[in-house]
């Protein structure tokens, strides 16, 4: 048994943990082999992160037992995963973004000198041969903030080495990268995975665990719900273990005929604080049409929006050019004004922009439409209470349970309470920014169908997306940012995942 | 899944009343610790505070402007905003009651009481309305604002009192009396107390704050600006009104609570009058979690405080009436540490603050 159980690097037996009443992780079984990438994939809330989360002791385990190496580890805490050389890559970094990238990658094991001192020179040579025999090439001296999200994603890398990680969790690691950028990512993880590393890969994205896992184990509602070879599977066979059903898009593009521009943007330049952020936009929106707005985040993407909405907070505006909708100029009108205009906004960053999380369903849904539900200044609150619950059910938001902080819905369950929320307002212009992020499978299909058939009804759509596949499979039309500028305009027929992506990296 | 929304108000309560409990519990420690008897002590501070119907009269007279100045920090919470200038606001209120009561003085009792009220509230609204404004406006922090707001209100409050409206009957450092016939009605059944009027007009404000911010648009723009101001511009709400409403209504509750002491009891403008009524607010919104039922028990409790340890001086050996401000720095303490039991608790109760992963 023993000899069998060495193959394994990780090895969960029956691992329970609830929080409260709800078991996130119940009765996890499942085994990672040695110097293999091992996928693991399931909706948001399925319990992948949890499980992750009490490999690297930032969660104790209720019950069950985690072996490491054929030996039972107990994790109290991060400390005890490192010295089991596990090490994790989070999601969003943590890096100290003033500090050069040798001092982050030695933060809290530095080496001493004889005198006490830190010993760069040292901590110099041995990362710079942990980066060359890795082909994690990266400037030591360079300070963090200066560098894009692929170099810092490698330094969070290296800092896991450094701390002789053997074992390498990594959370949604392509998430915020270009398609070059994955292609790199993934050369890495080979390289490290030759090198005798094993690499658990947390990811809802069925591509990239077809293309480079060699074992998957997929999570649902908190179990296991399989266990395969990347090699004897399909992304169908997947995807269907993970919402327990079959996955099937339907959704009817319907051709619009009578379509006329809604929202027109004509050599519009913005500048903050004295920055250029944007660069002569010109495109047009037409009713019964999605447009889709790839780039990789930062490019601009979050200005445009700021512009269509005039969302400016303290900020030195500097802007030419003009927009227009239905043929009035807006550019210089306030926020409540242009969206009286029936103009609505899927916010790109849901818990900053889009809802209130301390408050229940009725103020969520009151949000930007409080008009609607008042009466001389005083809520009609039996009018409130009827609305919300038809829309939750008509949107399947999960739990019904309007008097619910929203909190304590998942984060699909929040979007679709905006998007409700935002279709209520009947907009003939809406901005979609992300409107699937943090989303889980079966949401995406139900919010995709949304907006086709809002699309259908002749609402006219911006989306603005990181997720290519999103784009591609929404859009009429698909306009590339970079660098604040459009760097291509493609129809849907001649936009295909490649030429966008060079696009996107500035290639063209 | 309501059964998670009663779990979390349970939680919120127990917090409350744990923190509470503790901090009584470790101010006695205290008294032990002197040499005094902790049960002598408690048997004093309760028999003081509720003893005779007289006693709780007293109790509810100290209570009633710590309902106010504990609505204005709830108020300016509300709205994501820190109000320390309570003190300087209610000074103001104080001294626009008395202002209006010596130069109108010939209006009947009823119109008399009103218009000075009106003028309280002016006055401490505009002292609320200043840093409302300036952090709306021109993002100048509003903690900073009110705290040096508060030495202005005292120093040009003590001005008036003495070069414009000083008593001439006697030295002391106090205004001329407002006439008689405006003073609020005191309530006879609590024998000679001066629990008057204001105490009701304080149990009106809290259901007046309540209907405001939760069955209102102004009230909600309020807290939707509190909770998330970003969300709150993204949608077209205006957060700089916002605030600058929060803020105002804040300053005009604070007044209120000088209000009690001119026209409950004074009927002149003391100076020093306050001892720290504005700060004590702090306390009272915090330890009310922001809720107007919160705040009113909060308020009871500090009041009880109050009255209970008046008469430690007499009936005890080596504590003295000080020992409130002992109670009330522990339960404070307390209460900024009630982090330390929400996590038992919620492992007890269960459920309440899960997130999904």
């Amino acid at each position: 048994m023993s000899v069998l159980d060495t193959s394994f690097v990780v090895e969960f037996r029956s691992v329970c943990k609830s929080f409260g009443s709800v078991r996130a992780s119940d009765q996890l079984s499942f085994q990672v082999r040695k110097g293999s990438i091992h996928g693991i994939v399931g909706e948001n809330g399925a319990g992948k992160s949890t499980a992750m989360k009490l490999l690297y002791g930032l969660y104790r385990a209720d019950s069950g037992e985690i072996r490491v190496n054929g030996q039972t580890a107990q994790f109290r805490s991060p400390l005890d995963a490192i010295a089991w050389h596990i090490g994790m890559v989070h999601q969003h970094f943590m890096l100290s973004h003033p500090h050069t990238v040798l001092e982050n990658i030695i933060l809290g094991v530095e080496p001493r000198n004889r005198f006490g001192f830190i010993d760069r020179e040292a901590a110099r040579k041995d990362i710079r041969e942990l980066a060359k025999r890795y082909g994690l090439e990266v400037d030591l001296d360079a300070q963090v903030e200066s560098l894009p999200v692929g170099v810092q994603q490698r330094i969070e890398i290296l800092k896991a080495l450094y701390r002789r990680a053997e074992i390498l969790i990594l959370d949604e690691p392509t998430a915020v990268l270009t398609p070059p950028e994955v292609d790199f990512l993934f050369e890495n993880l080979r390289r490290l995975k030759d090198e005798g590393k094993t690499i658990l890969l947390i990811t809802h994205k069925l591509r990239e665990v077809m293309k480079y896992t060699d074992r998957i184990t997929v999570f649902r509602a908190g179990r296991v719900s399989g266990e395969l070879d990347t090699a004897n599977t399909s992304a169908s066979e997947i995807a269907s273990m993970m919402v327990g059903r079959a996955i099937e898009s339907k959704f009817e593009r319907k051709t619009v005929t009578q379509t006329k521009p809604v929202l027109e943007v004509s050599d519009w330049s913005l500048s903050l604080d004295g920055t250029k952020k944007l660069e002569k936009l010109n495109f047009k929106v037409n009713s019964g049409e999605i447009v889709g707005i790839a780039g990789v985040e930062g490019n601009g993407q979050n200005e445009l929006v700021q512009s269509l909405l005039q969302l400016f907070w303290r900020q030195t505006v500097q802007s030419s050019g003009k927009i227009r909708f239905e043929g009035r100029e807006i550019q210089s009108l306030r926020t409540r004004d242009i969206l009286d205009l029936a103009i609505s906004c899927i916010p790109q960053d849901r818990h900053r922009e889009a809802v209130l999380l301390s408050q229940d369903c009725y103020e969520n849904f009151m949000l930007g439409q409080i008009d609607s539900f008042t009466k001389n200044g005083f809520i009609e609150s039996p009018r409130l209470h009827q609305t919300v619950a038809e829309r939750m059910e008509a949107n399947d938001v999960r739990p019904r349970a309007p008097e619910l902080h929203l909190r304590h819905f998942s984060g699909g369950n929040q979007q679709k309470l905006v998007i409700a929320r935002e279709l209520e307002k009947k907009p003939k212009f809406l901005i979609a920014g992300q409107p699937t992020r943090g989303v889980d499978i079966g949401a995406i299909e139900k919010i995709h169908e949304k907006l086709i058939a809002a699309r259908n009804d002749g609402m006219a759509i911006l989306l603005v997306s990181s997720e290519l596949d999103e784009v591609l499979a929404l859009s009429d039309r698909i306009l590339v940012f970079y660098e604040g500028r459009i760097a291509g305009e493609f129809s849907r027929e001649t936009a295909n995942e490649r030429v966008l992506g060079e696009y996107m990296g500035g290639a063209k | 899944m309501s059964r998670d929304s009663a779990r979390r108000r349970t939680v919120q309560v127990f917090e409350s009343v744990i923190s509470v409990v503790f901090g009584i519990a470790a101010a006695l420690l205290a008294v032990a610790l002197i040499g005094d008897s902790p049960i002598v002590v408690a048997k004093v501070l309760f028999k003081s505070a509720f003893g005779s119907r007289e006693d709780f009269g007293w109790t509810l007279y100290y209570t009633t402007p710590l309902i106010f100045s504990g609505l204005s920090v709830m108020m300016a919470l509300r709205a994501g905003l820190f109000n320390i200038g309570g003190e300087g606001q209610l000074l103001w209120g104080a001294m626009g009651a008395v202002i209006v009561g010596l130069k109108l003085p010939e209006l009947s009792p009823v119109l008399g009481s009103t218009a000075c009220i009106l003028g309280a509230l002016v006055l401490g609204g505009i002292w609320g309305f200043i840093p409302g404004y300036l952090r709306a406006k021109r993002g100048s922090h509003e903690v900073i604002l009110t705290i040096m707001l508060n030495f202005i209100a005292a120093g040009l409050t003590s001005y008036l009192t003495l070069d414009w409206f000083k008593s001439t009957e006697n030295q002391n450092p106090e205004t001329a009396s407002i006439p008689a016939q405006y003073m609020l009605t005191r309530f006879t059944t609590f024998g000679d107390t001066p629990l008057n009027v204001a105490f009701i007009l304080a149990i009106l404000a809290v259901v007046g704050a309540w209907i405001f911010l939760w069955k209102t648009k102004a009230g909600y723009s309020i807290r939707a600006v509190g909770e998330n101001p970003v969300a709150a511009r993204q949608h077209g709400i205006r957060s700089d009104h916002a605030q600058i409403i929060a803020m105002t209504l804040a300053g005009a509750l604070a007044a209120m609570a000088g209000v009690n002491e001119v026209l409950g009891s004074a009927g002149k403008f003391r100076m020093g009058f306050s001892a720290d009524l504005g700060f004590l607010g702090i306390a009272v919104a915090l330890l009310g979690r922001k809720r107007p039922t919160g705040v009113l028990l909060a308020a009871f409790l500090f009041g009880a405080l109050q009255k209970g340890t008046t008469d430690l001086d007499v009936e005890t050996e080596k504590v003295t009436r000080d020992f409130s401000q002992v109670l009330q720095a522990l339960i404070i303490l307390s209460v900024s540490c009630s982090w330390i039991w929400n996590s038992w608790l919620k492992k007890w109760i269960g459920g309440a603050e899960w997130k999904r992963s």
